[in-house]
């Protein structure tokens, strides 16, 4: 599946005294199974460009175009749609509604018109996929814990079995551990799927450590779409646009900066162990 | 689209009726619509078209925000005034085919119509030149008296203003749920009269959870404040009568001195 953004243009309340470009001239092409991370600072338009992926809003100017196919077209099925491109905002436990866990995730393969059969599935398989236990099937989602909340949530979305997974900013709120275990569980999904995934996120060392494609947003433009060694090769310009480096990559320069003979061309710490342990003679 | 409706319309400028005292502007809409009704004739009205022009400029709000209120009741009033030109009984004027327009039909389609108009901009005069929350101050000093007969009216205008204020809030947090909800196929748009109604269920329960949720979290952030309700509780910005509020006063009762007067002589 291939999601074409041609010239992309999004403004908010067009034609009022209000109006405010969200996105301008956006190009991206998105390709089968890549793991972009999508970073910007707040208001950069990152939240706003990932609606447009799905059709919640549509553009000003410019299209999307998905396998071809120009989503903004009249008679286009945004429902199907919606099942292929699944979308996770930001708080998604916000979402849950009903009066037990294992209904609230079979909301969504229920609305693409799913077999009783297939609905309660995907549900099931879900579930596992984000590591909820049998036990809490049957429960009322709003008496579980925030964490496992937003499990439930973002299993409702995975049941729809999407081939494009988008996430914005999974991780708000959780703490490290539960951090860590999401961005793990989300890696496995992928593996197993073989689904693209958009991460959007505010943490430099996630995305660092997972993407394998940086695209970062500034004031409605995309500024960098690279590896993320390349990308962070530009820390000056990131910090610049309110972003920054990984901590691993600070603490290079910072030691580089101290007299130390190592290369800054590093985003996690892995590799700068070795670095440090080469620079050192060892 | 949720975004769009600006409620109480607050228009922001420094005029004698943005800094008159809010009780004198309730207590001034009061009198203003009663006056209306107390009209019965014509000539009455004239009164009353000055003492809106009067208010108008002295608001300094732009014409075109006085009208907007009218967009609303169009078709009411177009409705009631077609309704009562053709439809009542009386004096033949006029006729065309089937239709009689009558006298009587005149009168009282202009009536509705006048009252109708000077309704809307009377009261939207109000909301333009007074914020929410100096509308409920208003509300709860004005009505203070009634916390003889144990009325709780601090209680009541702090609802009022915590309601005001999370309107914005909670149409934002609608529109939320409701992108995440159709990015999990729900459709709020079609089937049957029974369908859509059902289909609000995942809009309405989270909604109402978050609701909850806030009003929890607001109270306990009031108490550890101190917040225990009106007993004792002074203001920041307390309402106090000025020279002009005394001026407006004045201005009112001899405005309803005037309308009172001519429904009288004008028999």
């Amino acid at each position: 599946m291939s999601i074409i953004v041609n010239h992309l243009t999004y403004r908010y309340n067009p034609g009022t005294a209000m109006e405010s470009t969200a996105l301008d001239d956006i190009n991206l092409k998105i390709e089968d199974g890549e793991f972009i991370g999508l970073i910007g600072h707040t208001g950069s338009g990152k939240s706003t460009l990932v609606q447009q992926l799905n059709g919640i809003l549509k553009p000003t100017s410019g299209g999307v175009y998905v396998d071809g196919a120009d989503i903004s077209d009249e008679g286009y099925n945004l429902k199907k749609l919606r099942g292929e491109v699944g979308l996770v905002f930001q708080y998604p436990e916000h979402q849950l509604f009903e009066t037990d866990v294992f209904s609230d995730v079979c909301f969504g393969p229920k609305n693409l018109g799913l077999s009783k059969k297939e609905t309660e599935l995907r549900a099931y398989e879900a579930l596992k996929q984000v590591g909820i236990e049998d036990d809490y099937f049957y429960q009322s989602p709003f008496d579980l814990s925030g964490g496992q909340k937003r499990r439930v949530a973002i299993a409702g979305v995975l049941a729809m079995k999407p081939k494009v997974l988008i996430l914005d900013e999974p991780t708000a709120g959780l703490d490290p551990k539960g951090r860590d275990e999401l961005l793990e569980k989300l890696t496995a999904i992928r593996k197993d799927t073989g689904c693209t995934i958009i991460l959007v996120s505010h943490s430099m060392e996630d995305v660092a450590r997972y993407a394998d494609r940086i695209v970062v947003m500034h004031k409605g433009k995309i500024a960098f779409d690279d590896t993320p060694s390349e990308v962070f090769k530009h820390r000056d310009e990131l910090k610049e646009m309110g972003l920054g480096v990984p901590n691993i990559t600070e603490t290079m320069y910072e030691l580089k900066a101290a007299g130390f003979p190592v290369s800054t061309d590093i985003i996690t710490v892995d590799t700068a162990v070795k670095e440090i342990l080469r620079a050192m003679g060892k | 689209m949720l975004r769009d409706i600006t409620l109480g319309q607050y228009y922001p400028s420094d005029s004698v009726i943005h800094r008159l005292d809010p009780r004198v502007k309730l207590m001034g809409t009061l009198i203003f619509l009663t006056s209306l009704f107390i009209t019965k004739s014509f000539y009455g009205y004239i009164p009353a078209i000055l003492f809106l022009f009067m208010v108008i400029k002295l608001s300094k709000v732009p014409f075109s925000f006085m009208v907007r209120g009218m967009k609303a009741i169009a078709f009411l009033l177009a409705f009631s005034v077609i309704l009562n030109l053709f439809l009542t009984q009386g004096e033949v004027i006029f006729e065309f085919w089937k239709l009689k327009i009558t006298k009587g039909g005149i009168y009282t389609a202009g009536f509705m119509a006048i009252r109708l108009s000077f309704l809307i901009i009377g009261s939207s005069i109000m909301t333009l030149t007074t914020t929410p929350n100096n509308l409920t101050d208003g509300l709860e000093k004005g009505l203070g008296f009634l916390k003889i007969i144990h009325v709780p009216v601090h209680e009541i205008s702090m609802m009022m203003s915590i309601a005001l204020r999370f309107i914005p809030i909670l149409m934002e947090e609608t529109d939320k749920i409701m992108k995440a909800q159709m990015a999990r196929g729900a459709d709020f748009e079609s089937g049957n009269m029974f369908k859509r109604v059902k289909s609000l269920v995942p809009l309405l329960v989270p909604l109402f959870v978050s609701a909850f949720r806030r009003a929890n979290d607001l109270a306990m952030a009031m108490e550890a404040r101190c917040y225990r309700g009106g007993e004792g509780r002074t203001k920041m910005k307390p309402l106090k009568y000025k020279k002009r509020d005394a001026i407006g006063y004045l201005v009112l009762v001899l405005y309803l001195g005037i309308i009172i007067a001519l429904r009288i002589l004008l028999k």
